[in-house]
């Protein structure tokens, strides 16, 4: 099982390896490679995945890495259903976008470089996906981070790229840093980074990470907040949408930002540690990093989706959708609700990922045109564009039976057991998210052609059209799968047996929020044909005209984000300044100058060239000589 | 009070006032000849310490030999007197002061360690021929070394006082 | 009082600092010199003591040669200042201050 789980992961690399090394000038070659590898990686996933058949996890060995002082690593591989789930996902959407770029990109000079950084990135999602100790995926996550910056600075030689990817990197590296001290503070309490030791430790003895037990998992929090763009290191995903379409989908939709949802189930041991805080975090007494963490994702559900509504971009309404989309999941496990926040990643990777492309054949149909409103009328010249984009919108919005509806439900669900006021939030969300995405439906594919390029548009070939019908169909039946089920099996009680079950079983099981969540739907599809309908201009940014500007500029997070970091590097050049200048130049230096100078001018004083003077201080030197030896 | 104590006293006394004089007197010729008197009492010290050739050599070498010398080269050098220049009176009252701190020192250590308590005033007899037969027996070495210093010097001096040396 | 050691060696001392203190405060060059002369006389005066008093004749010994040492240093010393005169026209030790820095 061991070398499956190395095949899967490796495969990926050697591919990345074999087209930077000898297939550079050979497009198709590098394309075919790449595919082959993601392919292979998928075949050999759903191998393990029938292996692992109804067990809960299969035991494997690691590698013993490296041991240094108290520090102990192994390279290990964690095959359980939550890692198996994620590998389909990683390894199937992964694949269909593989098929789509070798057509979305043709004709790029970088196709070769694409698709090694393609390879390179899967390598690197695996890798978190199999990870068994803390190290291996921190290593993994910053591959992965360092894959994100060369996928989104592909085309370098446009600066707001080149921008974009530095951004993008700087800012999970931030939260990367309290990742980091998270895992050594762990590690210096429980003097192990393996999974499964400090699960067992916790497990045993809820309080042994004492007063630290709440830093920990905030401290671990910080990893996935910069990771999935969470509130307050949100600002890179949307400015992340400079890389290609496909890169969008696949990192930015489906897999990386999810990531960070998988950790935190991967560890949700920490959480369940007892929350105590250090003395000078006292104010923090009774507040648990859970309730933070689900506050901050409501949080950041609820800003995207308000910035969401007045973009005209059509990738930055998709990236902010997305944005809300991860606050979702995060608010969901930061209610102790990790199965639903793994299952709303599942179907997410699914319709996001199928918005993304599709959007990406309307980019490529309108010559990279991405203004919405120069679009329009698309629908019936890019019909199969349209519709799977349609159903990945219902899916989204939480249409019943589509796969969104029940995994939003799920997460509703755990949120209206513990918080209502999360619950509220979230129905809001469901209720802004169904509306701006039926504004950008009505603007880009109904009423008429608003520019010269919307009115020569025409359906993407074949390989871009594929790989969305293929995505079309887990959209439309995940809800079906019991995806949840599979994660956490339920009683054989509960368990539904037939398809009317399943279809009816969120009604049966939890009605208010069915209802509450379809009525959001409702609630928004109908505002948004009200006001987006046929309609050849913005009429939101007419009568609430502030209040449009303040959304369109994402709430001018990145104006005070860069004051703030001006201000902090000033006043650091200054005191850097002042002390090289007055300590090192002046104190330092320039002091022992001084000294030196000052003491041969004194001694020099000594030397009179008088003979006399050296008799009297020989006697006097004799004299003293003389009473302290001989007192 | 024995007789020796007596002339003791009155000669360490002369040589301590002519000591004096040497050194506060502002003519040179003044200055030498009272170091003469000086040297000659000293002569009347040794011989009341049993050394009597040394006694006899301080007279003829010291007084007769070395100060004539000097002599020589005071008239030599015609000196004028010492023009006053201007009085530096915090240079006499520093050396006053530590040379008055070293003889204090000096003193005090040699009535603390009193050296001469443990021992007697046995009858020496230093006459001239035990001297000797040191001198050439147990020092014959330095002695011989001696006499090349003496032949060094002279050499020294004849050089030195050439007037132009080529 | 019976004449004892210390006493010639407090003579000896007393007659070692006065010549200590013509070195230091006079000025004139053969004076100093001559002050010098004072001091070897007060060793002399010493080591004499010091065998007597032992019963050692080798202090007397210590004394002869250091009589014909200072003979010959005299001789040495004035044909230097005899040189120096000639050539400084002076014999103010102050004026001899070539060595300051």
């Amino acid at each position: 099982m061991e070398i499956l789980a190395l095949l899967i992961l490796l495969i990926p690399l050697f591919a990345a390896a074999f087209i930077t090394l000898f297939t550079r000038r050979n497009p198709g070659s590098s394309a075919l490679i790449s595919i082959f590898a993601c392919a292979a990686s998928f075949l050999l996933s759903l191998i393990v995945y029938a292996r692992l058949g109804d067990a809960q996890a299969i035991e494997t060995e690691g590698i013993k890495w490296l041991s240094v002082g108290a520090l102990n690593v192994e390279l290990g591989f964690i095959i359980d259903r939550l890692s198996v789930l994620m590998l389909l996902i990683v390894t199937g959407v992964g694949l269909m976008i593989h098929i789509y770029s070798s057509g979305y990109m043709k004709g790029d000079p970088g196709y070769s470089r694409f698709f090694a950084s393609l390879s390179l990135f899967t390598f690197s999602m695996l890798g978190i996906v199999f990870a068994s100790n803390f190290f291996q995926m921190f290593v993994f996550w910053e591959l992965v981070g360092l894959s994100s910056y060369l996928l989104i600075g592909f085309w370098f030689e446009k600066p707001s790229a080149a921008d974009a990817c530095k951004k993008a990197f700087i800012t999970n590296r931030i939260g990367d840093f309290g990742f980091l001290l998270g895992i050594i503070l762990l590690w210096s309490i429980l003097g192990s980074v393996q999974f499964r030791e400090i699960a067992a430790n916790i497990k045993t003895n809820p309080g042994v990470l004492g007063s630290l037990g709440g830093l920990a998992g905030l401290l671990v929090f910080f990893g996935a907040m910069g990771k999935s763009a969470q509130f307050p290191l949100h600002v890179w995903l949307p400015d992340a949408m400079e890389g290609p379409t496909p890169v969008s989908a696949l990192i930015h939709a489906a897999t990386m930002v999810a990531a960070g949802v998988y950790m935190l189930t991967r560890v949700f041991f920490v959480y369940t540690a007892v929350p105590h805080w250090p003395n000078w975090l006292a104010f923090m007494e009774g507040v648990s990093p859970l309730n933070i963490i689900g506050w901050i994702g409501g949080f950041t559900a609820l800003l995207a989706a308000l910035i969401a509504v007045q973009q005209n971009d059509i990738k930055r309404i998709l990236a902010y959708s997305t944005l809300s989309q991860l606050g979702y999941m995060i608010m969901a496990v930061g209610m102790a609700g990790t199965t639903a926040a793994m299952y709303h990643l599942s179907t997410h990777a699914f319709f996001k990922a199928l918005l993304f492309l599709g959007s990406g054949s309307v980019i490529h149909a309108m010559h990279h045109e991405q203004d919405i409103w120069q679009m329009g009328a698309l629908k019936k010249k890019m019909p199969v564009t349209f519709w799977t984009f349609l159903f990945a919108t219902l899916a989204l919005s939480g249409v019943w039976p589509l796969s969104g509806f029940y995994s939003k439900d799920e997460v509703l669900y755990s949120a209206l057991n513990s918080n209502p006021v999360l619950f509220g939030v979230g129905v809001l969300v469901a209720v802004l998210t169904t509306f701006y995405m039926f504004r950008l439906i009505f603007v880009v594919f109904y009423s008429s052609a608003r520019s010269e390029g919307a009115a020569h548009a025409h359906e993407s070939p074949p390989a871009m059209v594929l790989p969305l019908v293929v995505l079309a169909i887990p959209t439309l039946l995940a809800g079906l799968w019991g995806i949840d089920s599979y994660l956490v099996p339920a009683p054989e009680s509960e368990h539904a047996r037939d398809l009317f079950s399943v279809l009816a079983a969120p009604f049966s099981h939890a009605p208010l929020v069915a209802i509450f969540g379809l009525g959001a739907v409702l609630f928004g599809f109908s505002l948004a044909y009200g006001l987006y309908y046929n309609q050849s201009r913005d009429v939101l940014a007419e009568t609430a005209p502030w209040l449009s500007r303040a959304m369109r500029n994402r709430f001018y997070f990145d104006e005070l984000y860069s004051w703030l970091i001006a201000l902090t590097h000033e006043n650091l050049a200054r005191l850097a300044n002042a002390i090289d200048r007055w300590i090192i130049g002046g104190l330092v230096v320039k002091g022992v100058h001084g000294t030196t100078e000052l003491a041969g001018r004194v001694l020099r004083l000594a030397q009179t060239g008088n003979l006399q003077t050296y008799a009297f201080i020989l006697v006097l030197g004799i004299t003293v000589l003389l009473f302290v030896f001989f007192r | 009070m024995a007789p020796q104590d007596i002339a003791f006293y009155i000669f360490s006394a002369l040589t301590l006032l002519c000591g004096i004089i040497v050194i506060t007197k502002r003519d040179p010729v003044t200055a030498a000849m009272f170091l003469v008197l000086s040297i000659v009492c000293l002569a009347g010290l040794f011989v009341l310490l049993q050394a009597f050739f040394l006694a006899a050599v301080q007279v003829l070498v010291y007084a007769g030999a070395v100060m004539v010398l000097f002599l020589f080269v005071i008239m030599l050098l015609d000196l004028k007197d010492e023009v006053r220049r201007r009085i530096r009176l915090v240079r006499g009252v520093l050396g006053l002061i530590s040379v008055a701190a070293f003889a204090a020192v000096i003193l005090h250590l040699i009535w603390k360690a009193k050296p001469g308590a443990t021992l007697g005033t046995p009858a020496l007899v230093g006459g001239t021929a035990p001297l000797g037969k040191l001198l050439f027996q147990n020092f014959i070495l330095p002695f011989e070394i001696l006499s090349l210093l003496l032949l060094v010097a002279m050499i020294g001096v004849i050089l030195l006082s050439k007037r132009d040396l080529k | 009082m019976h004449i004892g050691l210390e006493h010639y060696l407090t003579v000896s001392a007393l007659l070692f600092s006065l010549g200590l203190l013509g070195v230091l405060v006079r000025r004139n060059i053969l004076i100093m010199y001559m002050s010098l002369e004072l001091m070897l006389n007060a060793a002399n005066l010493a080591f004499v003591a010091m065998s007597r008093f032992n019963n050692n004749l080798n202090g007397q010994v210590m004394v002869f040669f250091i009589i014909t040492v200072a003979a010959a240093e005299v001789a040495v010393g004035l044909a230097l200042i005899v040189a120096l005169y000639r050539k400084r026209q002076t014999a103010h030790v102050e004026d001899l201050s070539s060595m300051k820095y």
